[in-house]
């Protein structure tokens, strides 16, 4: 469950107790209750579901984790380049780590792969 | 749109499907937790990319599915009454009761709403004074803190017109539960993004350590799923069972404390009946005694509900991932989207539904050579 | 939202009596004074044409020799108002495409209302002036109608049928059992925008954006096609209710045929899928009311998609698939990820959800 889908904050109201923002998402808007995300400011991303934003999308996070993907699973095309097969390997996680040993979330991945080769 | 689109990205799928091909060299069975991450995976064909020894097994993690069948039966007794307005989320309207379902009361006069949030139930019961407004709160953890606000602010506004049908589900007992079953298959679990996106996942890792099962919390979009699933296969690979966040931009670990805060002001544990499943100790919330006024169980005092689930429906079989919707004898003869038997037909997260209305029954052959298109 | 004012009463014969009366009454729609009252004031201005102006029971029409297409549609539309047209917009046009899609050039149509006791007369004025204004643009004439009143409460305010006749197209036979393997599919536009806009007033549910029904009368458009590529053209549907979803799939069962589709070249406008996804609807099941389905021969569908897009209702129309003799009365898209699924017809209104 749980449909929750990413929109912006536009513009933020209290109604009553409630704090509201309107939020758009793709060019639709509605009013939604921010109560739970007190942190959440004008022009952040948040994730909705029925009505209330349950979490600040971590832009920067969203961001790496696109790159990441898109790196992967390239390695059996001919047009990859040595540089980008070696920055691949960097932060592949069974050559990062092969006896299993440490810890490999998104997080650590990210550092590996800044201190990997360029990009 | 924006943080959504992007997940979505065929070119970069199969590029990371390739990936799993590659990490994969024996059979594993995982299953999703949630609903709609069975929806996405059916819907855009995940499984249809992973290698022939991956097996997604779809968990019960559709709350419509699960909500029990004499709880049906009860919001249909109050949505039949009238002076009431009955508000719910789309997903409930066609799951049968054992005589008819939310749709067909309201054919017959009920005041049946559909609402896309609870505080629009709360907002209904401020502009219709005279009518009680009932809201049927189904859902997991993910729906509880909208529930939990709405019932908040009802009480702090003196709405003396307005109540919860709760029935909420909780993921990691039934996590629990489906590891503890004798038949169980499933070798590691992609843990709901959404509920730990409240919860966040500082639960998981007792249940990884003694079931010895990897957990990876994922996200529903398709590049989200195949990076969990990914995860799940390297650490099975492994031998390892850790828990790893792969939907790191909307889930932390401790989640919103904002939200538990609220949900243990207002909810308490209990046990909960899952449909096809039975009683799973401590596996739902329901409203607690500072809430207990706003409960509609309470406030409409029922008797003489008959239930009675039908001889033929395999949901729990289902549900508990013990056999695929094609292998239910019933599963598109006497059991269609149009003469459900069970919920899992019903719901549009339901895995007999997604198989129906995807064309599960089509062979694999038949559905991979489809489609040359020629456009 | 149409700013519908009140109406001009000065041309009223009792302008005093209805003048009281600025709602609809039971004796509107008893045939007698009140009644005529409307249809001299409200319906005969707005409508004006000959046939329509004898008043008789029946209208005398010419229509040529040949074969002759007729419709007919009933319109329950709540609201009556909404982003990009109207319950009267909609009475004409739907009528008018019907025809349009079965290969006729359409003519004349009826319109007859129920009204709900209460109903705001600057409500029907409104509705019968956005009929008006749909019939010119779609040059047809309003020939013929009628007016009930039920009492309060037993009514969504107004409904509307309509039914039109059309003259058959010469060399032209087009049917849902006709489509053929081989066959390109063309759609005219974007998909889902009438049932989004439905949707974003729809009492709890609603959401603001620019999303605005595609209610029009295609068959200026459908001429065009017909025109340049004529018996090429098997099969034409408009795709209202249940959207592009269940129309191919009706087709497909009609002609016993498989269609094959590629999800990515469905066009959906973005808002609409910002709304669905919203929603947790699906654009292909989405109703739409200004767009149409053609299934072409193949060498003729370039010239086809050519002439849409020359059209001013047809801008983004484009190829969105293939009829073929694999997986007969099934409708199989490729999806983004390069994977099939079946889309199946769906089972009665699509719901919003939130799993």
């Amino acid at each position: 469950m749980c449909l929750a889908i990413p929109g912006k904050v536009e513009q933020i109201t209290t109604d009553g107790d409630v704090r509201i923002g309107r939020v758009n998402f793709g060019g639709v808007v509605k009013n939604v209750c921010l109560d739970y995300v007190p942190e959440v400011a004008v022009g952040d991303y948040t994730i909705v579901h029925v009505g209330f934003a349950l979490s600040k999308i971590d832009e920067q996070s969203a961001l790496e984790t696109l790159d990441l993907f898109r790196k992967m699973g390239a390695l059996d095309e001919e047009l990859a380049s040595e540089e980008e097969a070696f920055a691949r390997a960097a932060i592949a996680p069974q050559s990062a780590c092969p006896d299993g040993s440490c810890e490999l979330t998104g997080k650590n991945l990210r550092d590996i792969s800044k201190g990997g080769s360029a990009e | 749109m924006k943080y959504l689109t992007e997940f979505r990205n065929g070119e970069v799928a199969q590029r990371m499907a390739r990936e799993i091909h590659q990490v994969a060299t024996r059979p594993w069975k995982i299953m999703e937790i949630c609903g709609g991450q069975t929806h996405s995976i059916i819907r855009n064909g995940i499984d249809q990319m992973l290698p022939a020894g991956i097996e997604m097994i779809h968990g019960p993690g559709c709350p419509v599915c699960v909500t029990p069948l004499a709880l049906i039966d009860k919001a249909l007794a109050i949505a039949a009454q009238p002076g009431v307005i009955f508000c719910s989320f789309g997903d409930m309207l066609r799951v049968p009761g054992t005589d008819a379902d939310l749709f067909q009361i309201k054919g017959r006069g009920g005041d049946v709403r559909v609402v896309y949030s609870p505080l629009d139930a709360v907002e209904l019961a401020v502009k219709n004074p005279e009518k009680q407004v009932v809201f049927f709160g189904v859902g997991f953890e993910t729906t509880a803190p909208a529930n939990a606000m709405s019932v908040h602010l009802a009480k702090r506004r003196g709405l003396k017109n307005f109540s919860l049908l709760v029935s909420h589900v909780l993921v990691p007992p039934a996590i629990e539960a489906i590891m503890s079953s004798p038949e169980n298959k499933v070798q590691a679990f992609l843990a709901a993004g959404h509920v730990c996106s409240v919860m966040g996942y500082w639960e998981y890792p007792s249940l990884a350590a003694e079931f010895e099962i990897p957990i990876v919390v994922t996200g529903f979009e398709p590049l989200d799923l195949l990076d969990g699933i990914r995860r799940a296969v390297i650490q099975l690979e492994k031998g390892e069972h850790r828990v790893e966040n792969a939907y790191e931009r909307i889930v932390t670990y401790a989640g919103n404390l904002e939200a538990q805060r609220l949900l243990g002001e207002v909810f308490e544990g209990t046990d909960r009946a899952w449909r096809g499943i039975g009683v799973i100790p401590r596996s739902g919330w329901r409203l607690n005694h500072n809430y207990r006024d706003f409960d509609a169980e309470e406030r409409f005092q029922l008797s003489g509900i008959h239930t009675e689930e039908s001889p033929l429906c395999k949901a729990g079989d289902v549900l508990r991932g013990a056999i695929k919707p094609a292998e239910c004898p019933a599963f598109g003869k006497e059991c269609t989207p149009r003469h459900p038997l069970g919920a899992t037909m019903v719901s549009s997260e339901g895995a007999c539904a997604a198989y129906f209305n995807y064309g599960r029954f089509l062979s694999a052959e038949e559905l991979a050579s489809a489609g040359a298109v020629n456009a | 939202m149409p700013d519908h004012g009140a109406p001009d009463f000065s041309m009223w014969s009792c302008p005093l009596q209805l003048a009281d009366y600025p709602t609809i009454v039971m004796g509107h729609g008893g045939g007698g004074k009140l009644g005529n009252e409307l249809v001299e004031h409200l319906f005969l201005p707005a409508f004006r044409n000959p046939a329509l102006e004898n008043l008789g029971d029946a209208a005398i029409l010419e229509l040529g020799s040949g074969r002759l297409a007729m419709s007919t549609d009933s319109f329950v539309v709540q609201p009556l108002f909404f982003p990009g047209g109207s319950i009267g917009a909609l009475a004409v046009n739907g009528t008018v495409n019907d025809l349009a899609v079965s290969g006729a050039e359409p003519k004349y149509l009826s319109a007859s209302f129920i009204l709900e006791e209460g109903f705001p007369l600057a409500q029907l004025a409104a509705i019968v002036s956005a009929m008006a204004d749909a019939a010119a643009e779609a040059g047809v004439r309003i020939v013929t109608g009628d007016t009930k009143v039920v009492e309060r409460g037993h009514g969504d305010g107004c409904y509307i049928n309509t039914a039109g006749v059309g003259v058959l197209r010469q060399g032209i036979n087009v049917g849902p059992n006709r489509a053929q393997v081989g066959d390109a599919v063309l759609v005219s536009g974007t998909i889902g925008d009438h049932g989004m806009a439905i949707m974003s007033v729809r009492e709890g549910l609603e959401f603001e954006s620019q999303i605005r029904s595609d209610c029009a009368a295609l068959n200026g458009m459908i001429a065009n096609v017909l025109e340049a590529v004529g018996p090429a053209v098997h099969t034409m549907r408009d795709p209202t209710r249940g959207g592009l979803a269940s129309t191919l799939n009706e087709i497909a069962t009609a002609a016993t045929v498989g269609i094959d589709i590629d999800e990515a070249k469905v066009p959906v406008r973005s808002e609409v899928q910002s709304a669905c996804e919203l929603l947790g609807l699906d654009p292909v099941y989405v109703a739409n009311e200004g767009k149409a389905v053609f299934f072409v021969a193949p060498d003729s569908s370039d010239r086809a998609l050519e002439v849409l897009r020359a059209s001013s209702l047809g801008r983004d129309a484009a190829r969105i698939g293939v009829v073929t003799a694999q997986h007969p009365r099934m409708l199989v898209a490729r999806t983004a990820m390069g994977a099939n699924r079946v889309i199946a017809t769906e089972i009665g209104e699509q719901l919003p959800r939130i799993c």
